[in-house]
């Protein structure tokens, strides 16, 4: 886990400095576009005040060094420190996150084990063909239906997390209601694509489950459909379910990254794309680098989880 | 899954005559494709799309470059098939819009001149263009007489004609992702073959470096990647770069699968016999450990290309990846980012409708492929 960060912050570091020319040379180019003469010292001077006149790996080394002990570095760009720019944005990617996965989950198992004891039924082909579109439409096309559609026939903005008053005032319960009343489209947005490969996978294993032997003897004891159901058949199901939380959410953030871009939210999604444009490289990596790091930290509670569902790979521990 | 939803029907009963017996792997393979329905719809919608893809210049019904200032934003043109009388036309005939600005709301008007109509020809001789790059030509499926014009799809905010520009646009489109799937195919297939054929340290390491590609959010890394290309490139640079920009993810699925099948069918008992029958090691790979494989591995690419669509969509969109004057599908729908302009002019969302319903196309195929994969699995 420790090494893979560290590779992270080495592949990271790397990709935001692939771009020819770094932060200095468009401000240089700012510069003289306003009409401004740069001189050869000036430049020097401009370099050494971003630290670009270190060699690549040097200025590696710094960052890294000191992020381990919590510093990020600062911001080109916003000239204010990391920690404190991505913060906020990054409690708002993670509540967003676990709010769609919780979402996801809400949606997709009741309609996946409806899809698969109703085979076949109006409901199970609606519940397919919704959840194909779901695999087939991007979320950033459905964001841009939905506020299409908000503005269309509702006459209301639906992108943002907070409405015009609220945008720079400060944390109040008023200021938190706004925040709850915007955050279901993003919310709904990113929980639409992940609960439709969900209910695929759902209706698929219980599907293959209900043939099973142990089914018809529990039925054939008198045992009602719904205990039944709920007792074996279901409870297998979950592990897949379980162990999808591992792709689920690095894909909950990746999708949550695009769909905030489109709505305008204030997370982490669009701060890094324009991080990575103005080549304001602290700030990108470190994005990059929490973004990594939560879809991690999803992969290991999933595999705990896992544990906690599965007696069997508990029992295989215990004996081993 | 909706392989359940088509499923196969059982055999019937002629099905297990001699030619079920004698019929070849791939005779069977195609049999059972055959009878997934979603799929041959999925196969004759692309077969469709990537005819017109090809050629685009025979289908477009105008320039696709070019500004036409007096049609700027117009809304999608009526066919018509009957006149003013209620007359029936058996050739269907559009009119020319007159154009005026409301001076309230300074929205721009477009009404139908119903005297100014014009017959929609077949291969119509209208404005020139390049085949292939090779020969200039002006021959067109359908099109419009000048002074007429038809723009089906409605027209941009320069007032170039959008459906053409849809046209021109899934040339880039559908082809990035088979060029990335080539490249991903390549590397996936020899790196998964090696990480799965010596095994021990070197498989050991591979395997950690695709855990770690993976646990990287696919969209931040195509966007850092596709944000490092070089602004100067020229447009089929850039093209290249956004393949092996959605390469490098696409490649992971790939090498595992190719492993996991290189380390199961080592051990099956059909390389066994056929080790113990003196067959060589190239024999076996390629008679019977590839064959046993490529279906899968067909199934996988065919299920891979949608995602890199979607991948060339999103990052043309955000506008780091194909660049204008090149039209993709994703570079069209950044005019519909400005939430405003896409309510007053909703046509501009047309070519979402062409990204979904190619997406549904290849996973339909894919879905359809990978029940036939296994013929022997009823």
């Amino acid at each position: 886990m420790i090494f893979l960060l560290w590779l992270t912050t080495v592949v990271t570091f790397v990709i935001v400095q692939l771009p020819p020319g770094d932060y200095s040379t468009a401000l240089i180019g700012r510069l003289e576009a306003a009409g401004q003469h740069v001189d050869e010292e000036k430049r020097q001077a401009i370099k050494k005040e971003f630290g670009l006149d270190l060699p690549t790996h040097m200025r590696y080394v710094k960052w890294v060094t000191l992020a381990a002990k919590g510093n990020l570095g600062y911001s080109f760009d916003w000239k204010r420190p990391v920690t404190e720019l991505i913060g906020q944005r990054l409690t708002l990617t993670v509540t967003i996150a676990l709010l769609s996965t919780i979402v996801t989950y809400v949606i997709a198992i009741p309609i996946g084990i409806y899809s698969a004891t109703h085979q076949y039924s109006v409901g199970d082909y609606i519940f397919t063909t919704w959840g194909f579109f779901g695999l087939a439409v991007p979320n950033f096309m459905l964001a841009l239906a939905l506020l299409y559609f908000g503005l269309r026939y509702f006459g209301v903005n639906l992108s943002g997390l907070y409405s015009q008053e609220f945008m720079d005032a400060p944390w109040s319960i008023a200021k938190l209601l706004d925040l709850a009343k915007h955050l279901p489209i993003p919310v709904f947005v990113v929980a639409t694509g992940g609960s439709a490969g969900l209910i695929r996978v759902l209706r698929a294993t219980l599907l293959d489950e209900l043939e099973k032997q142990y089914v018809i003897t529990a039925r054939s004891k008198g045992l009602s459909n719904t205990k039944m159901l709920f007792k074996y058949p279901v409870r297998l199901c979950l592990n897949p379910l379980v162990s999808n939380l591992a792709w689920l959410f690095p894909n909950l953030i990746s999708g949550g990254a695009i769909t905030a871009i489109v709505l305008g939210l204030p997370t982490a999604g669009p701060m890094m794309l324009r991080a990575l444009l103005t080549q304001d490289t602290f700030l990108s990596c470190s994005i990059l680098l929490f973004l990594t790091m939560l879809t991690l930290i999803g992969t290991t509670i999933s595999d705990i989880l896992l544990v906690l569902v599965d007696p069997r790979i508990r029992m295989e521990r215990s004996t081993s | 899954m909706l392989s359940k939803l088509t499923k196969t029907k059982a055999p019937t009963s002629t099905d297990f005559s001699d030619s079920y017996y004698v019929a070849s792997q791939w005779e069977l393979v195609r049999r059972k494709f055959k009878r997934h329905k979603l799929a041959r719809v999925g196969i004759i919608v692309l077969a469709l799309f990537y005819t017109i893809a090809i050629f685009a210049g025979f289908f477009s019904l105008s320039d696709y470059q070019k500004r036409d200032v007096d049609h700027v934003t117009m809304p999608p043109q009526n066919l018509h098939f009957f006149d003013e009388q209620g007359k029936f036309h058996l050739r269907p005939f559009v009119c020319n819009y007159i154009y005026t600005l409301n001076m309230d709301t300074l929205e721009r008007m477009f009404e139908e001149d119903t005297s100014n109509c014009y017959d929609i020809q077949f291969l119509v001789h209208t404005h020139p263009y390049k085949f292939w790059g090779i020969f200039e030509t002006d021959l067109h499926l359908i099109g419009v007489e000048s002074p007429g014009y038809y723009f089906p799809f409605g027209t941009d905010e320069f007032g170039r004609d959008l459906f053409s520009r849809n046209v021109y646009a899934s040339r880039i489109s559908l082809s990035i992702g088979f060029v990335g799937v080539i490249l991903s195919f390549f590397l996936g297939s020899i790196i998964g073959g090696i990480s799965g054929y010596f095994g021990g340290a070197i498989d050991m390491v591979i395997q950690r470096i695709i855990e770690f590609i993976i646990s990287i959010p696919s969209i931040p890394l195509w966007i850092a990647l596709a944000a490092a290309l070089p602004h100067d490139w020229s447009s089929v640079e850039v093209y290249f770069g956004i393949t092996i920009v959605l390469a490098t993810v696409g490649w992971t699925t790939l090498a595992r699968t190719v492993r996991g099948k290189f380390l199961e069918l080592r051990e099956a008992d059909f390389v066994m016999a056929a080790k113990i029958s003196n067959m060589s090691d190239f024999h076996i790979i390629i008679k019977h450990l590839l064959p046993s494989f490529a279906s899968y591995l067909i199934v996988i690419l065919t299920l891979s290309i949608p995602g890199m669509i979607l991948g060339e969509t999103a990052l043309s969109f955000l506008e780091i990846g194909i660049r204008p004057p090149a039209v993709s599908w994703g570079v069209l729908l950044q005019d519909a980012q400005n939430i405003r302009s896409l309510a007053l002019h909703p046509w501009l969302f047309i070519p979402a409708i062409y990204v979904i319903v190619t997406v549904l196309a290849f996973n339909f195929i894919g879905d359809g492929l990978r029940d036939a994969a296994d013929p022997y699995k009823q």
